[in-house]
């Protein structure tokens, strides 16, 4: 055996093993839904109300993650997908009377769809220029909404009221505690959902085609394929997120899907860290509070106050809250060896 | 020699017939044939710009001939996309080491079977039980080459840091994961110092011995070829130069000529 092989062997395999590096362990994950299932029982329910929004951003969040850092493709179209979702949930219930639990897997396959269609043209685009690409997406998006052709459907400018559902089989709980807990459910299943994914052989080839498309299709995987798959689920989970938004806001508005939105999620995953899953929770958090806290600050400097603090924690913490996750894991095995 | 035996001797494995590559006004190959026999080392050697390389590429398919044909088993592969090589058993590695550097040992091998397993995303994020159970069959399968290769020790860890010998087997184990016919090999010499290069020449032989698969061997280390190769062909501007058993090519003047310059330049 050659000198650079023996070094190869001799070092212990006792690095983070990659696989789990983009999840939770078992029981970090248990305690953090633990904490999710209580905490309500004793908030207010304004505070309720924040939680589900943290859930459901950061469900859009978690689906941009899978795109950027599954399967390496940049998108700053995110709000237009959510935009979907919502219109959807909202059109179904209002004028369909769809119930509001079946509008969520519609606005998913609607904006499956619409991702992996958009994700064709974007197959010839990477990078900077894919970015763009979305960029055009989000733009567009609100003014779309806005045209008078679909009125009748979007309710134009004025955009659409959407009633908020009665907590079912006369269960003792407020709208607003009934609406966090089923935002829960449909966020554990869509987060497990894509924890497998990413773990299974679409999972691999999206992060071979992150890597290095050529010898992801020598390999046999078929790069276009999947590119588009990503483009398409990644839009899909945003699509639920959407929907659950316009249930929990209670209305949807072309102007609350603007541009903004889409970088407030793109945001929220560099925050996160790209490629963590559980990240893209603190990462919502990020987007949501942040911006509280430093209107609390300041007044009238709040925009200045957070980019501030923005630039504190991309300048301490580049790789976002994975790096703070991973350095408190170091230091916690640390303290039990000794 | 058994009737099968003899048939497989008799019609190659990989016939190259006639193949031309033109890049703008500049004749890459020109009209390149040879023959890759069952079991055989075939080393393809020549000077910088001789064309290897773009004939490897035609193989792998990223490269599409002007002329000629390239048949596998008696099948032409040209229609073939190139992420749909690997299903009909042509494995490949590359120059400078292509793995997927964020991706554990065990993660970029598992890719390797992608051509030899079926899926589909929901089944995938539901984890159906047919998915588990090819999960666990690909998980086997990848223990076993890792344990072949002698790659397990580093099976979790990130590739991107380990050393260049090490990289360089684990794309070789990326390549069996597949169960190739063939595995191209580019340049798998460059970068090794000398030592390293002859484990390595065993270990091609080990694997062309032990798990049937024949190999074609894309190489500017001529002390490589010349010891592991069963069947050289070498290649000049383009056009085939010789061919024959490596003492055989090694003595022919053309080749001489080719490597050394002639005597009255």
């Amino acid at each position: 055996m050659s000198a650079v092989e023996e070094l190869a062997s001799q070092a212990p395999a006792v690095q983070a093993v990659p696989k789990r590096a983009m999840t939770l362990s078992s029981g970090t994950a248990f305690v953090v839904v633990l904490l999710l299932l209580i905490v309500p029982l004793f908030a207010k329910n304004f505070v309720i109300f924040q939680l589900t929004q943290l859930l459901y951003y950061g469900l859009a969040v978690l689906a941009l993650n899978i795109l950027t850092g599954g399967s390496g493709q940049f998108s700053l179209g995110q709000s237009a997908f959510y935009a979907i979702g919502a219109y959807t949930s909202a059109i179904l219930m209002e004028q369909y009377d769809v119930n509001y639990a079946l509008t969520l897997p519609i606005a998913g396959i609607i904006c499956f769809a619409a991702g992996f269609l958009f994700g064709q043209p974007a197959l010839r685009l990477s990078g900077v220029y894919l970015a763009l690409a979305t960029f055009a997406l989000a733009t567009a998006m609100p003014q779309l909404l806005k045209l008078g052709f679909f009125e009748k459907w979007t309710g134009g400018v004025q955009g659409q009221v959407v009633t908020k559902p009665d907590a079912p089989f006369g269960l003792p709980m407020s709208q607003d505690m009934w609406l966090y807990y089923f935002t829960l459910a449909v966020t554990i299943a869509i987060y497990i959902f894509s924890v497998n994914l990413l773990r299974s052989r679409s999972g691999r080839a999206f992060m071979a085609i992150r890597d290095n498309e050529i010898a992801a299709s020598a390999m046999g995987i078929n790069v276009s394929l999947y590119k588009t798959l990503a483009f398409g689920v990644s839009a899909g989970i945003t699509g639920v997120a959407g929907g659950l938004g316009a249930i929990a806001v209670q209305f949807v508005a072309p102007d609350s899907f603007t541009i903004t939105l889409a970088i407030q999620l793109f945001l929220g995953m560099v925050v996160g860290g790209v490629g963590w899953l559980p990240g893209s929770f603190i990462g919502a958090a990020f987007i949501i509070f942040v911006p509280n806290i430093a209107e609390s600050i300041s007044k009238g400097l709040s925009g200045a106050v957070f980019g501030v603090l923005l630039f504190l924690v991309i300048f301490l913490v580049p790789h976002g809250a994975r790096q703070v996750a991973m350095v408190g894991q170091q230091l916690l095995e640390r303290a039990r060896k000794r | 020699m058994t009737q099968l035996q003899l048939a497989q001797a008799a019609d190659p494995l990989l016939a190259v017939r006639d193949v031309s590559v033109v890049f703008g006004g500049i004749v890459a190959l020109n009209g390149v044939s040879f023959d890759m026999h069952y079991g055989q080392i075939l080393g393809l050697i020549g000077p910088n710009g001789a064309g290897k390389t773009t004939l490897f590429n035609c193989l792998s398919r990223l490269y599409q001939p002007s002329a000629g044909d390239i048949l596998l088993e008696g099948r032409s592969i040209l229609k073939r996309p190139p992420h749909r090589i690997a299903e009909i058993g042509i494995g490949r590695t590359f120059q400078n080491v292509a793995l997927f550097p964020n991706l554990s040992v065990l993660d970029n091998v598992r890719v390797g079977t992608h051509a030899r397993t079926a899926s589909d995303i929901i089944s995938d994020s539901l984890k159906l039980a047919w998915v588990r159970r090819s999960e666990a069959a690909v998980n086997a399968k990848v223990q076993e080459i890792l344990a072949y290769l002698e790659l397990e020790s580093v099976a979790h860890k990130t590739v991107s840091g380990l050393p260049f010998g090490t990289q360089k087997r684990v794309e070789l184990a990326r390549a069996l994961a597949a169960d190739p016919k063939i595995l191209l090999l580019d340049e798998p010499a460059g970068g090794l110092n000398h030592e390293e290069v002859y484990v390595l020449g065993d270990l091609i032989r080990r694997i062309r011995d032990q798990r049937d698969v024949t190999v074609l061997l894309v190489e500017h280390h001529m002390g490589l070829v010349m010891s592991i190769a069963d069947h050289v062909v070498a290649l000049n501007f383009g056009k085939k130069l010789a061919e024959g058993t490596p003492a055989q090519v090694q003595a022919n003047p053309d080749v001489i000529k080719a490597y050394l310059g002639s005597k009255d330049q």
